[in-house]
């Protein structure tokens, strides 16, 4: 099934669809996949700041940070309690207003627990910056991955908006869109995307899709029988609202925790209904116009 | 590890997929505890009571492994009866001289018969085994010459039962009877349940059928008792039969890439190559004096004589020969210590006028930065080798002092010369890992513009000294005109080759041909030998270092990957992984065993042992050398063949690790009437390295945090390879401290706020991150504090910050001379530092609140 989106791009004879699993709950948060992206994709420094957001001082995806390594201070929930952020009553902006003075509330209890999660560009098998990038600039390619031409970008940013995870991001100096490639130079070559090279706890492995998604189904089986009963994938169902992603993720609590939307859906999924709607109300008019001028000439 | 071992971290995470449990001792909550099944926060300082209290609990409830620690341990061996514990001594051993502040150690030797260190202070001995009296004013630690009776000859007296009062099992047990988890508790800040919980982990995953592994790094070496630290973690091991075995021993993560390589081939003072000691200066001293005084009779280092003519040989070719003692009187000898703050010490009083920096930055790096940058200031020339403009090449015009007003720039005559380095990647070579593996790595590409490699620098250096000195007649300059430096060069750059050292290392006969291990080598002069411990990585004229079968391809012990020294073995001792009948003490942990059909050694590794030594081997009475050892002296490298529980010779500081309270410590000392390391090795007073007051005089509440320094995993030690990183620079961008929310609302300490900290030496500012990964412990019942100090900033670079290690003191190690960087105490309080001759003041203030004089925290 996931060949036919790499068909349908043109794609007749393409290799299998590759893409990243990355197993969070062996991240050591070295950072190396961050390194190792920016080193082999030439991507600028982009910010000398001190965050106080744990060890995160890279903040989040985006034009300069193809790879993002978040770090989650918590108190672990005890048995029993229900997970998630458990700051579902929080009102966000104020808390956003305080974040410099005073770090993350804690609450008391459960065991101390520091989260660490690399992020990257999903992939998706439906994929809303494609579908809206208006110069072609946007492309899938045989292995199935999303990436950008940055000779072909107008810099228009309708991709930006699209995108339901907040991924790609235009540069402020030139104005264009970047994203992770999945390193496509290397792949052409049948080296592995430059990230899950330099991981040393193989926590980001690359391979193809199918394939990996049957490793992470017997990973989360075996640390569920070890006890981990919030091991759970992230992106891995092709019937979720993006179809499925080429990146996802085993994760040890709820997607909110590591900034993770929970329930992504490909912004234009509602495009053929919208025009449908849009072509008939077209048609109305355009029946109403020809009924007025016939009306007239009557 | 996993904060700064990321990549060796990786083998830990594969052992924890395949059930292993990780347990992560350490003051904060780290990435390494992130990842481990438990996390035990400790205070810093306090590891000897805490392992001392592994140690009484596998005493007390028998879980030690008998037969291994009656085989090939020195449990049985009985004492001398003049020997004193700690226990009898209310803190002290015997042999305690007060004058000199050192031990005179001839009471800890075994009873009847004196033996050798095989490592450490190999030269305490010199006079008895020369029946010289020549006491030499070398310092302490490097010396401790005293007359005495000639040494009774014959093994140590044992009893096998280990019952006898005497006996080192027994002496031991009443050591750490005291070490109770209350006393854990109270001392470490460690709650009961959780000790109790570390005590079964590791002693149920230790015996026949199970091992467990000890990882360390400057957590444990950079204290007071640095060395009685790994010596706690080895009676430990040994204990539980954990050495020579798979999966056991104790690891030392190692600083740098190849720290391990250069202790090999040492960048040390006190060592020659393959830990052959440094000779010391006494009178009437030739080759055989000092092989008789610094090699053991017995085992492998009875063949001494043969590894130093042939590193003599390797030095000084055929101008070695056996009519001028190979050479022996070139090499330099040693009239105290010469460790790194000795050498600021002598800066700083004008003796020492040059110095090289080679990929070091002790302008943040070291202890005391401000001495590190004051010393340099007093020297004529300053060489720093590196990437970019370090702290180290920079301080006379920018440093600390200059904002202070305390150097000013004109004034300063130190002619500083900056010389690119090239990178690992920019150059062949070769590392050695922690494991004693050697990895050979290619050039990729060749170093930009002026950079060079180390080993170019060094070489044309050499060759430059010796063309300016070819025409002088004067004696002095013999050793460097007579030194074999011949070393062929390539390309364009005329680049060293590599190789050719390697070669050298590596060693030869005396047609050329090079030699395939260490039991090749001869005491003759017939044989060059660069290092004896490595002879063999060059066998059959392959450079074993450069392989690289995949794992995949090979069996577990991966014996094609690279080559370990000695004798490509990756597990040493191993003969301890089979019972004294040769056999496997399990299925499960079998590694090497006795082939009664064959008559030898085999197994999955190099048998570290003779191999067609039966275990049922008893040497003849005059038998010296490895033809000493019998078929179960498992611990071929020791005098006595067996793992020490206890040290009788080669230590300053004690046979036996001894819980004393660092330096500078809010806290009195629970176990003992003495507060700190009695011999710890203090440099000569000086006013920019006052020590703070011990707990319960007056002063010593103005300092009333612990901290601790440490690395992050984004940048390396003192910034030089990380902070001019843009993308390194960019994930750790300043200089910040760490510490727990109690201590924040404490302090008045905000979130990204500016802390400013103070000990007696120094005053630096750093931004805050207050976090639950710093545990508030319960110490001596009361609340405690730690602050958390990572030290790779300076002034330089994209990330900059203050330095970390302008707050400690230079109270050192006796045995190895390093800094107490691990556990001081300090004051933390919100806002900025003063700026210029205000923070000197604020420190000169904060001394006198504490009363602090010249004698402050000297006391014995």
């Amino acid at each position: 099934m996931t060949d036919d989106i790499v068909r349908a791009a043109g794609h007749t004879d393409p290799p299998p669809r590759m893409g990243f699993f990355t197993d969070t709950s062996v991240c050591i948060g070295c950072k190396a996949c961050e390194v190792a992206c920016k080193e082999w994709n030439a991507i600028p420094e982009d910010g000398l700041e001190l965050t106080g957001m744990s060890y995160d001082n890279t903040q989040g995806l985006g034009a300069s940070t193809w790879r993002h390594v978040a770090f989650i201070e918590q108190r672990a929930p005890a048995p029993g309690a229900a997970s998630g952020t458990g700051m579902e009553d929080v009102d966000v902006f104020d808390a956003a207003r305080g974040l410099a003075d005073s770090p993350a509330p804690s609450a008391d209890g459960g065991e101390m627990r520091w989260l660490m999660s690399s992020d990257v560009c999903k992939h998706c098998t439906h994929a809303a910056c494609l579908d809206v990038c208006p110069t072609g600039s946007l492309f899938r390619t045989e292995f199935g991955s999303v990436v950008v031409q940055e000779d072909i970008c107008n810099g228009c940013g309708y991709c930006v908006s699209a995108c339901p995870y907040g991924v790609i991001e235009r540069r402020p100096d030139d104005g264009r869109a970047w994203k992770c490639t999945l390193c496509y130079d290397r792949l052409g070559v049948g080296m592995e995307p430059a990230c899950a090279k330099s991981c040393p706890t193989e926590s980001i492995q690359f391979g193809p899709l199918e394939e990996l998604r049957e490793r992470a189904a017997d990973r989360v089986q075996q640390l569920h029988a070890a006890g981990v009963g919030s091991a759970r994938l992230y992106g891995e169902d092709p019937g979720d609202g993006v179809g499925g992603d080429g990146a996802f993720f085993l994760l040890l609590d709820e997607p909110e925790v590591y900034g993770l939307p929970p329930d992504p859906v490909v912004t234009t999924r509602d495009l053929p209904g919208m025009w449908r709607h849009a072509a008939a109300a077209a048609v109305s008019l355009a029946a109403l116009a020809v009924a007025g001028f016939a009306g007239r000439r009557r | 590890m996993a904060e700064c071992h990321p990549v060796g971290f990786q083998w830990v995470m594969e052992a924890k997929a395949r059930g292993a449990k990780v347990i992560h001792i350490d003051p904060r909550f780290t990435r390494t505890s992130a990842l481990a099944d438990v996390h035990v926060p400790l205070r810093a300082g306090s590891d000897i009571a805490f392992l001392g209290g592994i140690i009484n609990h596998v005493l007390r409830t028998d879980a030690y492994f008998r037969d291994y620690v009656v085989a090939y341990t020195n449990g049985p061996v009985i004492l001398r009866e003049d020997f004193q514990d700690t226990e009898d001594l209310d803190g002290v051993f015997s042999g305690l001289d007060p004058d000199s502040r050192s031990y005179d150690p001839a009471t800890w030797q075994y009873r009847g018969v004196d033996v050798q260190p095989a490592s450490g202070q190999r030269d305490q001995q010199f006079d008895k085994l020369n029946g010289s009296p020549d006491v030499t004013e070398a310092a302490r630690g490097e010396s401790h010459g005293s007359g005495g009776p000639t040494i009774p000859e014959g093994e140590p007296e044992r009893d096998e039962t280990m019952t006898h009062p005497r006996c080192v099992f027994q002496v031991l047990k009443r050591h750490y009877a005291r070490y109770t988890p209350e006393m854990v508790e109270r001392i470490c800040g460690v709650p009961q349940d959780l000790f109790r919980q570390v005590c079964d982990l590791v002693t149920e995953n230790s015996g026949r059928d199970r091992t467990t592994a000890f990882a360390y790094a400057v957590g444990w070496t950079q204290h007071t008792v640095g060395v009685q630290y790994i010596r706690a973690a080895s009676v430990l091991q040994s204990l539980l039969g954990n050495i020579g075995r798979p999966g056991g021993g104790i690891l030392a993560l190692r600083g740098h890439a190849s720290i391990q390589g250069s202790t090999d081939i040492p960048t040390l003072f006190n060592l020659l190559s393959g830990y052959i000691p440094m000779p010391h200066a006494h009178e009437r001293q030739d080759l055989d004096a000092f092989v008789r005084a610094d090699a053991a009779p017995k085992g492998y280092w009875g063949n001494m004589r043969a590894y130093l003519v042939s590193l003599l040989k390797a030095y000084w070719g055929d101008a070695a020969t056996a009519e001028n003692d190979f050479c022996f009187d070139y090499l330099p000898r040693l009239t105290g210590s010469h460790s790194t703050y000795e050498t600021v010490m002598a800066q700083l009083d004008g003796t020492c006028k040059g110095y090289f920096l080679m990929g070091e930055n002790p302008a943040v790096g070291s202890a005391n930065a401000k001495l590190q940058r004051l010393g340099m200031a007093n020297l004529d020339w300053l060489v720093v080798r590196d990437f970019s403009l370090i702290e180290s090449a920079t301080w006379w015009k920018d440093g600390p002092e200059t904002e202070t007003g305390e150097l000013h720039t004109e004034d300063v005559g130190t002619e500083v010369f900056f010389l690119p380095a090239a990178a690992h990647t920019e150059k062949d070579g070769s590392f050695t890992n922690t494991q004693r593996l050697l990895q050979w790595h290619h050039q990729a590409v060749p170093p930009p513009g002026e950079a060079r490699s180390d080993l170019w620098f060094t070489f044309h250096l050499g060759r430059i000294i010796r063309e300016k000195l070819a025409a002088s007649a004067d004696p002095m300059d013999r050793p460097l005109l007579d030194l074999t430096w011949d070393y062929p060069t390539v390309g364009e750059l005329a680049e060293p080759d590599a190789e050719a050292v390697l070669a050298e290392i590596n060693g030869h006969d005396a047609e050329g041909a090079p030699l395939s291990g260490y039991d090749r080598l001869a005491d003759d002069g017939s044989t060059s030998c660069g290092c004896w411990i490595y002879c063999g990585v060059l066998a059959d004229g392959v450079n074993q270092a450069d392989r690289r079968t995949p794992g995949d391809v090979q069996d577990w012990v991966a014996a094609e990957w690279g080559w370990a020294w000695p004798a490509n073995r990756r597990v040493l001792y191993n003969r301890a992984s089979a019972d004294p009948d040769g056999r496997p003490w399990s299925a499960r942990k079998a590694l090497v065993w006795w082939d009664a059909e064959q008559g030898e050694w085999t197994g999955h590794d190099v048998p570290d042992f003779k191999k067609d030594k039966a275990p049922g081997h008893l040497p003849p009475k005059d038998a010296t050398g490895p033809e000493a050892l019998s078929g179960t002296d498992a611990f071929i490298m020791q005098a006595d063949g067996k793992a020490w529980l206890y040290v009788p010779a080669g230590l300053t500081d004690g046979p036996l690790p001894t819980h004393y309270e660092p330096q500078d410590s809010p806290f009195p000392n629970l176990l003992y009437g003495r507060l700190r390391n009695p011999v710890r090795h203090l440099l000569p007073p000086h006013a920019d390295n006052r020590y703070q007051p011990g707990a319960g005089e007056p002063g010593s509440e103005v300092f009333p945090y612990v901290a601790t320094t440490y690395r992050l995993t984004e940048h390396h030690t003192a910034g030089g390879m990380s902070r001019w990183q843009p993308y390194l620079a960019e994930l750790q961008p300043e200089f910040f401290c760490e510490v727990s929310p109690e201590l924040a609302a404490e302090r008045g300490l905000t979130h990204t706020g500016w802390a400013t900290i103070v000990s007696a030496r120094a005053v630096i500012e750093a931004r805050v991150l207050v976090t639950d990964r710093m545990a508030t412990l319960t110490v001596h019942g009361r609340p405690l504090h730690q602050v958390g100090l990572p030290y790779h900033w300076g002034p330089n670079g994209h990330s900059t910050g203050d330095a970390a290690n302008e707050l400690l003191h230079l109270s050192l190690d006796p045995n190895t001379h390093i800094q107490e960087a691990k556990a001081f105490a300090v004051d933390i309080r919100p806002g900025r530092r003063p700026r210029g001759p205000a923070a000197r003041e604020l420190v000169l203030r904060y001394r006198a609140r504490a009363g602090i004089d010249a004698e402050t925290g000297t006391e014995m």
